[in-house]
């Protein structure tokens, strides 16, 4: 018997936590073919090591449905051998995983010290124009999200816009305009990628 | 004497990147072959004897850290490549990677071989997809061709190499935290010691270098330690590869000696100043190092000269500033990365980073007192020394180096109420881009 008054357990008006919860999403599972990969790319790894396919895992999730949700999560948890949980901690921390929907093409423009100097926030800027969205955001029909990261390791071809995994440098406002006419016309085939990549050709 | 590129040489021509063309133009792979010949401690005298500085920032010697990997443990042994590259104003290790991966790779095993390892992996960030895309493709040539894998070269030696791409983190260049994020958590640093050399990689003794680093061990164990010694300023040999971006005519990667001074890099391999601007300053390892002035540049750019300066070499990174920078903008863009990179495990460096930020935003803004300068320089002092890694001193340098060299522009931000140089080049509606 006890002589306390009956307690609430967590209601929601006690729930302080400025944490926003990963969308819940439909049931997730690789496709066969992503499968196949995990399951390659995990042999990279001591056996008692899987934890350390996870960023892989990860990447695999993110490309079959655009964004991860918690069940996508949870499958990738399974498929490690962890918690939920744990895998969240890893989402949170890198910044090349979206738990929200983003567009088709998301633009990330450098905004660091050698892009800065060579013109980035006008690029930024033109962008914002151009587009009508802010740094963050993404456009209504879902086709670009606007992005601003740090350096990307390409200073000597400042500024230098990702679009998605794609590498577009030396860029100009006017120039950035036509990508993003070009990219709304012809879709991938507009990407220009990194400059090195093309002398190979 | 001409300078004559080893690291760099080839890598304009169109097929640098293949196998073939480093079997014929490099002498591909025979320092490998020459290396399997001689016991793994051998390997480890040569590249101590060639004085080989580590090139991903602390300059540390490479064949002392391969010394210093356990030797009596039943345990595997690895080493871990830092293909981060995340330092702002560093973008060496993506050339070497995408026009001459076979050095890496030679580098690689080489080095496997020297530390008793059978497994390297290459930590490359996630931004690089597609020189991974290259990377792990040549990496396949070089299993079919024997150069990797079972027996290797027919010398009963198995070595694996692997790349592992990261997803987005500077703090992930940190050697202790790039373990960990090769190991499935959060790219934190670990508490110091033990090193990673007797518990780094699954606890594992583990040496942790940088991709030029390794490029450079087959060169040394080819051409000898001698060539390498000869090449460079006394205790700073070998060949070098230099970042320079920022106001010059001609951005980009230059491979020297370290005898080359800082005049020779901007105005000679970069072309000279933007629009022939006057030179302000001059950031020459990465954002992270203390600024030098125009009166400096005749210092030799070794890690010894720029050291006694009052600089670090760091990455090699050199970020060139003309006349048109303003020093509270260029620390608050800096410390809009540090802010945001910082991986948020030491409390002075996480929230010491977003209050700089926030002082040198207001200050940029028009809105700073004068009692701002000292609390800039108190936050950035309780940041220095007190956190896990350099990632507090290196957040924290832009602010002081800045606030020495160019006190007055801070001054007159505050006087004026408003930034005093604000450039052409800068946004023209400041809070859009802020934050
Ligand atoms: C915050 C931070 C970031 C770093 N980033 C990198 C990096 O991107 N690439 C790199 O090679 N070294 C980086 N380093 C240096 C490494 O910790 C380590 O010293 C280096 O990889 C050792 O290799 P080396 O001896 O060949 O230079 C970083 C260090 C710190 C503190
Ligand atoms: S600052 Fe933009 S790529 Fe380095």
């Amino acid at each position: 018997m006890s002589f306390h008054p009956p307690m609430e357990y967590a209601p929601t008006r006690f729930h302080k936590s400025e944490r926003e919860l990963a969308e819940p999403g439909g049931g997730f599972t690789y496709t066969p073919e992503n499968q196949a990969k995990f399951d390659a790319n995990v042999k990279r790894y001591p056996a008692d090591q899987r934890k350390s396919a996870i960023l892989y895992a990860l990447y695999l999730a993110q490309n079959q449905q655009g964004y991860l949700t918690a069940a996508a999560m949870r499958h990738v948890a399974q498929q490690i051998g962890c918690t939920a949980a744990e895998v969240e901690d890893v989402v949170s921390y890198y910044t090349m995983f979206f738990t929200k929907p983003v567009g088709t093409y998301v633009l990330n423009v450098c905004r660091t010290l050698s892009c800065a100097l060579r013109g980035a926030e006008r690029v930024t800027e033109e962008l914002i124009a151009t587009l009508g969205i802010k740094p963050g955001e993404t456009d209504p029909t879902g086709t670009f999200t606007l992005l601003e990261v740090e350096c990307l390791g390409a200073c000597d071809r400042a500024p230098v816009v990702m679009v998605n995994d794609d590498w577009h440098e030396r860029l100009d406002p006017d120039q950035v305009r036509v990508l993003v006419d070009a990219i709304r016309a012809r879709g991938r085939a507009a990407f220009s990628g990194c400059h090195l990549h093309k002398e190979k050709m | 004497m001409a300078y004559e590129p080893s690291l760099t040489k080839y890598v304009g021509e169109p097929n640098s990147y293949t196998l073939d063309f480093y079997l014929k133009h490099q002498r591909g792979y025979e320092g490998l072959r020459k290396a399997l010949t001689v016991k793994p401690d051998d390997i480890i005298e040569q590249v101590k004897a060639s004085g080989l500085r580590g090139r991903g920032g602390a300059g540390f010697p490479t064949g002392m850290k391969w010394q210093f990997v356990l030797k009596e443990t039943p345990k595997p042994r690895y080493i871990c490549c830092n293909a981060d590259e995340s330092e702002p104003g560093t973008f060496k290790d993506h050339v070497l990677m995408e026009r001459n991966p076979h050095l890496l790779i030679e580098g690689c095993a080489i080095s496997c071989y020297a530390i008793g390892a059978k497994v390297a992996y290459i930590y490359i960030r996630g931004e690089f997809h597609h020189v991974q895309e290259i990377l792990e493709a040549e990496i396949e040539k070089a299993y079919r061709a024997g150069y990797l894998g079972r027996n290797v070269l027919g010398g009963g030696f198995d070595c694996d190499v692997y790349v592992h791409r990261g997803a987005g983190a500077y703090e992930a260049g940190e050697e202790t935290a790039l373990i960990e994020s090769l190991e499935g958590k959060r790219a934190q640093p670990r508490i110091k010691p033990p090193f990673p050399a007797s518990a780094g990689l699954y606890q594992c003794p583990t040496a942790v270098n940088n991709v030029e680093t390794l490029c450079n061990v087959p060169l040394i164990v080819l051409n000898g330690p001698e060539w390498f010694v000869g090449i460079g300023p006394e205790k700073n040999g070998g060949p070098k590869l230099f970042c320079v971006s920022g106001h010059v005519k001609k951005p980009g990667v230059y491979e020297a000696s370290m005898h080359t001074t800082l005049r020779e890099l901007i105005y000679g391999h970069a072309g000279g100043m933007l629009d022939d601007r006057p030179l302000k300053a001059m950031i020459p390892g990465g954002s992270s190092v203390p600024l030098l002035l125009p009166d400096q540049l005749d210092t030799p750019v070794s890690f010894d000269h720029i050291q006694k300066a009052g600089s670090l070499l760091g990455s090699a990174g050199l970020i060139v500033l003309d006349d048109t920078v303003c020093m509270v903008w260029l620390a608050m863009n800096l410390l809009h990365f540090y802010r945001h990179e910082s991986c948020g495990k030491c409390t002075p460096c996480r929230e010491g980073c977003d209050w700089l930020f926030k002082l040198l935003a207001r200050l940029e803004a028009g809105e700073g007192r004068s009692k701002d300068l000292d609390l800039l320089s108190g936050v950035s002092n309780n940041i220095i020394g007190k956190t896990l890694c350099a990632f507090g001193d290196a957040a924290a340098t832009p602010v002081l180096s800045t606030m020495k060299l160019f006190r007055g522009e801070y001054e007159a931000h505050v006087r004026e109420g408003r930034c005093t140089l604000p450039a052409g080049w800068r946004a023209t509606h400041p809070t859009l881009v802020a934050h």
